[in-house]
């Protein structure tokens, strides 16, 4: 089967009046669809710079990028990319915070209106959704992020250390709520984290990228028994820790 | 032994504390405006001061009297409080505009920086007189005077804020496939609407002073003609009623701006 998303030798370096920094260098990697890809690496190593390519924002300097076989523009519309904090605006409404995708690209109907109250009351929020976004907890938030992000209905979810401005209890269950909505829905997501044991607990492959300029060091495929349904329970499996060690010494190997 | 909900006799004390500590602070508040105007009365009265020059409060209220009775009180007041919030208005609709179009062409941005810094720094009163002998001694150039003192330092502030808007806010819109205009629109105005306000509460100030200012130079009607006339021949009730007048309009106008920040502050 044709893979959703394909980099072909993708580098990438960031200019400024004092020199040039090489982010990316040769990065070739394969997403099949359905697959929940981690990215893991050295702190500064690229990694965000990995999504802003994926999603457009920014053009690979060398390389390719194509979703679907295709490398144009248009293929933006199919990605969702959520950032490391929530940035619902203070502004409006968690309602008009959701919709804000959909009234940008315009495509606020009826249709897209009922998907969005759907998702709304599947997880949780239908009755805060006229509250405002201070109003809620951390871990609302975040879905409520995720719902915005989910509007638009992308094929592709980038998620950009999501996770990373939530304390750890409330990390661990809104990493299986976002895990449970994202297989619920069915989708392709690549999740960029430092922390190990969330790519360990989430993934079904972890790519391992190397200090500046990122290169691909590994790409480690992660399978757990059956009865391991959700990230937290896939945390108390025996491998888990064999799974850590891994990527640890991986990751600690110099050079 | 009180039962008011659960409410514990420490916190009802506290809460007693707080309100008494209030009072004590208004009631001193009004004390010392007293206390000044009745010293102010004894003074003339007894003559320690000379009410020809000092005016005095019976005098103020005579004075107010008398033009209030000739109308001629809502003339000067009425234009001077129309040219203020003319200039105000015209002050936001185009500190804004300007600020907008910089937000969008950062290079003239950079090009136009040095010239709002001086234009900024630069004591607007010594447009003045420029004003009066340009656009002539009329309305206009007094709306314009009341403009140029508050108009580059708007356009500053609500630039700076537009830049120092959190970058991954932006960033939101971008993986939104929004456009730049989207940026504008959602995130850039309604975020600095709280700005906006603080902005114009400087402004309504600084737009009275230069009305003022320009009515010093070249004008038959407002405050300030009354204030320079009264000066000049030597009616100095006329200049301190003015003066109180000026004091009533900048606290009420102050007052309908903290009004208007506090709903934002409630929808926002």
């Amino acid at each position: 089967m044709k893979p959703l998303l394909e980099l072909e030798n993708v580098s990438y370096a960031y200019h400024s009046k004092n020199g040039e920094t090489f982010a990316l260098s040769d990065i070739s990697f394969q997403v099949q669809r359905g697959e929940f890809i981690a990215v893991v690496g050295p702190s500064g190593c690229g990694k965000s710079t990995l999504l802003s390519l994926i999603s457009g924002l920014l053009r690979p300097e060398g390389g390719r990028i194509l979703l679907e076989g295709e490398t144009e523009n248009t293929f933006r519309e199919k990605i969702g990319y959520m950032l490391q904090k929530d940035h619902l605006f203070e502004w409006r409404t968690i309602y008009r915070n959701v919709v804000l995708g959909l009234e940008i690209q315009h495509k606020l109907n009826n249709e897209s209106r009922t998907r969005v109250d759907k998702m709304l009351m599947d997880y949780g929020l239908y009755r805060f959704r006229s509250a405002r976004p201070s109003e809620l907890s951390g871990g609302m938030r975040q879905r409520a992020a995720l719902i915005r992000t989910l509007a638009l209905d992308p094929e592709l979810l980038l998620l950009d250390e999501p996770f990373s401005a939530l304390d750890f209890q409330t990390r661990l269950s809104v990493c299986d709520d976002v895990y449970s909505i994202l297989r619920r829905e069915k989708k392709t997501a690549i999740l960029v984290t430092h922390d190990l044991s969330e790519a360990v607990s989430m993934a079904d492959r972890i790519i391992v990228l190397s200090a500046r300029p990122a290169r691909v060091k590994k790409i480690l495929r992660i399978r757990f028994a059956e009865q391991a349904q959700t990230p937290f329970e896939r945390r108390n499996m025996p491998e888990f820790k064999e799974y850590f060690n891994l990527l640890w010494k991986e990751l600690n190997e110099h050079g | 032994m009180d039962k008011k909900r659960g409410v514990s006799q420490t916190q009802l004390d506290y809460l007693q504390g707080l309100k008494r500590r209030q009072y004590r602070i208004t009631a001193v508040q009004i004390l010392i405006f007293v206390v000044f105007l009745l010293l102010w009365e004894t003074a003339v009265q007894l003559g320690w001061i000379d009410g020809f020059i000092f005016s005095s409060p019976s005098r103020v209220l005579k004075t107010f009297g008398m033009m209030w009775k000739d109308r001629s009180i809502f003339l000067h007041t009425g234009i001077t409080l129309a040219e203020t919030l003319i200039s105000f208005v015209l002050v936001v609709v185009a500190g804004v505009s300007i600020s907008v179009v910089l937000w969008y062409n950062t290079e003239l941005s950079e090009i136009l920086e040095p010239y709002l810094v001086v234009l900024n720094s630069l004591p607007k009163s010594a447009l003045a007189p420029l004003l009066i002998v340009w656009l002539g001694a009329n309305m206009k150039s007094i709306i314009v005077a009341g403009i140029s003192i508050a108009i580059f330092g708007t356009v500053l502030n609500l630039y700076t804020g537009f830049r120092e808007m959190d970058p991954d806010k932006v960033k939101l819109i971008y993986t939104l496939q929004g456009r730049r205009t989207d940026v504008l629109s959602k995130v850039i105005l309604p975020g600095t609407v709280p700005l906006l306000v603080s902005v114009m509460k400087v402004n309504i100030g600084l737009c009275l002073v230069g009305v003022v200012i320009g009515e010093f130079i070249g004008a038959r009607q407002g405050l300030g003609y009354l204030i320079i006339y009264g000066s000049q021949v030597f009616k100095l009730d006329w200049v301190i009623m003015s003066i109180v007048i000026l004091c009533l309009i900048a606290m009420a106008l102050y007052g309908v701006l903290g009004i208007i920040e506090r709903r934002c502050r409630k929808d926002g």
